[in-house]
């Protein structure tokens, strides 16, 4: 059930605010969409990677020579076969395409084969013999921190400090007097994308001696960036086309089998595709960073905060990834949409032996959330107030400063928001007895008892996420338009490089361009690197971005054709003037680095709340939840699309609720024991449970059509919601999550 | 590492197969790589998440969890046999319209196994729904417009078989 403040009104011809069916549905629902994993080249060979059995280990020597001999083999390559720079990576260049002399983390890519058959080429990368030298891991992050600890790269393990100062911490640590003063420790665990489609992609050698790479990925130009440089090839010889892309999260960000696939392909001169199964997409890409945190509340009598202080220690595992603006991130909004007068925060990443972590829907952004807002829970018990009052008591609005000391700009309405989510009506709770229907009850129809041990509770959480990339990123996309007749009437060609990985942007952007030209035949090109940079599908940031560039190059071409007089019509303009084409780039208003020392800056361009509340019922002695209801609250700015729109907001919620109950990828000494859909649960159809939403528009002028990112806020929120839910229902302090039943019956 | 084959005849989308597969051939891999029926996808390898979901002789199966030679003489439907023609089923129509899918990895699968609960159920609730689509993952949607996509298809099947 949705219930929408829109002023928008839809339009007949397919613009903005009109509920727009995916072009590219018509060929999911048949089965006729080419996933990546779908191409296909008559002559064409399989590429499988040898991985590190080893959390750390130095390599002695690698033989290949069994390997090599097996019939229908190719190719066997190792780092020493690696045409040009050896390293990539999204923050840092530390990551090797192969192994080098050390492997840093489980599932390490040491060597690759090519060979005529998928069974193949695994067999013969079974083949190859790497003898190691196995060395003592650095698995924990606290120990990470400590100088003494062995360096994982040169330099120390610490990746990044941030942190933030702000009022009386800026003079030192002493926290000025409050009334109340809460103190907690929370633990986020280390959670997977888990997208359903795995990696793959093609590459094809070309004749000028460059290579066509077809790639499930969200950001083509930074995996260019970074292939080019490996392949010891210039940018304009690495072109890549998006294939179909099965979902993205953000562990698509970094490389995985790119620069993989185009060596083989380079060096057997044959086509080259590389599909990893479930276990190895696992291993291939990057995780969200667990953490740890440690927070102290100071508020007056009233409930009032006076001071934040938190300590948020990030386990980036062993390749640098995003990082850096992971940790950025977790700092600069580490006390949550609140008016804090003192603010002390260290955020700090670092190396371990762990699986490498970067981006992951929420960015940072997720954990630090989970903190706060489990601290604004206790912080209501010990004034006396409830969830609900304390957070409108502190919330933010226009005219407030974040922590960072960046003013809010733009409406900003939480109290509003919290106002609207507690007055939502309720769902029907089934009745708290023996005997009630089996499928209402925790567990569902595997339930043994007959729920005599079924509670009840309610949960609120708000969160804040950044919009777009931040801390002074040249942060950009590219869009060509052109307008032309084709068969007598006017068309409209949209070709961008951004990303479409599920999220719906190629219907957004053909909205745009018909909003803009007037014109109702739209289509969106295949996107490649043929066009400028789109920036990253990431970050909430492509309706903004590169719906910004689409509405600048329409605009340019509504100038052009406007030269010819208002009086004619388009079609006799382009009946004169042919296609007219325009490429526009576009660029959000600049953002600032955070002060190394302090923390103070306007590091984002925009910000973005939501508001939950979470019904669950909990089976206290069997240690099972089921999420009843979510509602949610989420302020857009403006709606291009509210049944894609609601479609993102119920997604991120169920991210959310996952990291919240379920989902984490559990490890014994940075060995990784649940690498499978079988034991690293999503949530089902069953445990989503139906969604109350309201969506707000307080447009942001700063942003194309008053637009706020919308892919990621839902994520924030949903996850202390419904933890404390589940705190309500059963009195438990449930630090960690995902609560896992031992937490709630065993205690 | 030669094994013996065997010979299937299988029936998909109304056209007739024979293949020689070894007995470990999987039937997911003997319609995508064998057959091209690269619309049924591999999202998991462990029957968990029902990306690869097609009728196997009017019921729904998983095609990872089925050796092709369990499928000899068989006649599966997939995904892309579907819509007659130009005509979609309509639960093409209603994943389509009512913004049931995202990525759409999950959506070939997802469709199958509501035309499986369908037939079984043909007027189902929405907790009948959830139930019958249990062993299906969806990672972009969070589920509540596949719900209702279901629920609308159901009503235009009765419609159309003026139940």
């Amino acid at each position: 059930m949705t219930t929408s403040k829109a002023t928008t009104s839809a339009n007949t011809f397919g613009g903005i605010g009109g509920n727009l069916p995916r072009p590219d549905g018509t060929l999911k629902v048949r089965g006729e969409f080419a996933y990546s994993s779908d191409l296909w080249l008559e002559d064409m060979l399989w590429g499988a990677t040898l991985r590190s059995p080893h959390v750390r280990a130095r390599i002695l020597g690698i033989d290949l020579t069994e390997a090599i001999a097996m019939p229908g083999v190719h190719a066997v390559l190792t780092h020493d076969d690696v045409p040009g720079e050896k390293h990539y990576g999204l923050d840092r260049r530390d990551q090797p395409v192969l192994a080098v002399d050390q492997v840093r983390y489980q599932g390490e890519a040491v060597a690759i084969v090519a060979a005529d058959h998928p069974e193949t080429a695994r067999r013969a990368a079974k083949a190859i013999k790497v003898s190691y030298e196995p060395l003592p891991p650095v698995v924990d992050p606290a120990w990470a921190l400590d100088p003494a600890s062995p360096p994982i790269h040169p330099g120390g393990n610490v990746v990044r400090r941030q942190p933030v100062r702000t009022g009386v911490f800026l003079d030192g640590p002493g926290a000025p007097p409050a009334d109340v003063v809460v103190v907690g420790e929370y633990e986020v665990g280390m959670q997977d994308q888990a997208f359903l489609g795995p990696e793959s992609g093609l590459a094809v050698p070309a004749e000028d001696g460059g290579v066509d790479l077809y790639i499930a990925t969200q950001w083509l130009h930074v995996d260019r960036d970074q292939l080019a440089p490996c392949l010891g090839l210039p940018p304009e010889l690495v072109r890549l086309t998006l294939a179909g892309v099965g979902g993205a999260f953000g562990a698509r960000e970094d490389l995985s089998m790119q620069v993989h696939a185009c060596m083989l392909a380079l060096r057997t001169g044959r086509p080259v595709k590389i599909v990893y199964d479930r276990q190895e997409s696992f291993f291939g890409h990057v995780h969200r960073h667990p953490a740890r945190m440690r927070y102290e509340h100071g508020a007056d009598a009233d409930g009032r905060l006076v001071y934040v202080k938190a300590e948020i220690l990030l386990d980036g595992g062993a390749y640098c990834s995003s990082s850096l603006a992971v940790v950025g991130n977790a700092a600069s909004l580490g006390a949550g949409p609140y008016e804090v007068p003192n603010i002390h925060i260290d955020a700090y990443g670092v190396y371990t032996n762990n699986p490498p972590c970067g981006a992951m829907r929420g960015f940072g952004a997720v954990q630090a959330c989970f903190g706060y807002e489990s601290q604004m829970d206790r912080l209501a018990a010990a004034c006396g107030l409830s969830p609900v009052e304390i957070r409108i008591r502190n919330a933010v609005s226009e005219g407030s400063r974040i922590a960072t000391g960046q003013l809010v700009d733009t409406p900003a309405p939480l109290a509003e928001m919290l106002a609207e989510l507690a007055a939502m009506p309720m769902p029907d709770l089934p009745a708290e007895r023996p005997g009630p229907d089996l499928r209402d009850l925790p567990g569902g129809v595997s339930q043994t008892t007959r729920g005599e041990g079924v509670r009840h509770g309610v949960g609120y959480a708000v969160g804040l996420k950044n919009i777009c990339y931040s801390e002074g990123f040249d942060d950009y996309s590219t869009a060509r338009v052109r307008v032309e007749l084709l068969g007598g009437k006017p068309h409209v060609l949209v070709h961008t490089a951004a990303a479409e990985v599920g999220q719906g942007l190629v219907t957004v952007l053909a909205q745009i361009a018909r909003t803009e030209l007037g014109v109702a035949n739209v289509t969106v090109a295949p996107a490649d690197t043929r066009v400028g940079s789109a920036g990253s599908s990431s970050a909430s940031r492509q309706s903004y971005m590169t719906g910004g560039a689409v509405r600048a190059a329409c605009a340019a071409v509504r100038d052009r054709l406007a030269a010819h007089g208002p009086a004619e019509s388009l079609t006799e303009i382009l009946a004169l003037t042919g296609p007219i084409e325009e490429t526009r780039e576009y660029r959000h208003r600049p953002t600032f680095p955070m002060d190394p020392f302090t923390g103070q800056g306007d590091s984002h361009t925009q910000l973005a709340l939501c508001v939950h509340r979470a019904v669950v019922a909990v089976d206290v002695e069997l240690g099972l939840v089921k999420t009843v209801e979510l509602a949610a609250v989420q302020d857009v700015g403006r709606i291009l699309n509210p049944i894609a729109l609601e479609g993102q907001i119920h997604g991120a919620s169920a991210q959310g609720l996952g990291l919240a109950l379920m989902e984490e990828i559990q490890m014994e000494g940075g060995r990784v024991l649940n690498p499978s859909f079988t034991d690293y649960l999503i949530p089902t159809i069953l445990d989503m449970p139906p969604m109350r939403l309201s969506i707000l528009e307080h447009p942001d002028p700063h942003a194309p059509y008053g637009l706020r990112g919308a892919g990621e806020p839902a994520t924030l929120s949903s996850t202390p919601a419904i933890v404390a839910a589940v705190r309500n229902a059963t009195g438990l302090e449930l630090p960690r999550v995902p609560i896992r039943p031992e937490h709630i019956a065993l205690t | 590492m030669a094994q013996r084959k065997m010979t299937v005849t299988v029936t998909v989308d109304g056209v007739r197969y024979e293949e020689e597969v070894e007995p470990r051939l999987l039937l997911v891999h003997l319609l995508r790589d064998r057959l091209g029926k690269t619309g049924t996808p591999i999202g998991c390898d462990t029957g968990n998440c029902g990306a690869c979901t097609v009728m196997l002789d009017g019921r729904s199966a998983k095609s990872c969890s089925v050796l092709a030679v369990q499928a000899d003489g068989s006649e599966i439907l997939t995904v892309e046999g579907l819509a007659s023609g130009d005509e979609w089923h309509p639960l093409q129509r209603a994943f389509h319209e009512e913004h049931a899918l995202q990525c759409g990895y999950c959506t070939p699968g997802m469709i199958m196994a509501s035309l499986d609960l369908l037939q079984v159920n043909p007027d189902p609730d929405d907790t009948e729904i959830r139930e019958g689509l249990e062993g299906n993952l969806c990672r972009c949607t969070g589920y509540a417009n596949i719900v209702r996509a279901v629920r609308r298809a159901a009503a235009e099947s009765r419609e159309v078989s003026g139940a």
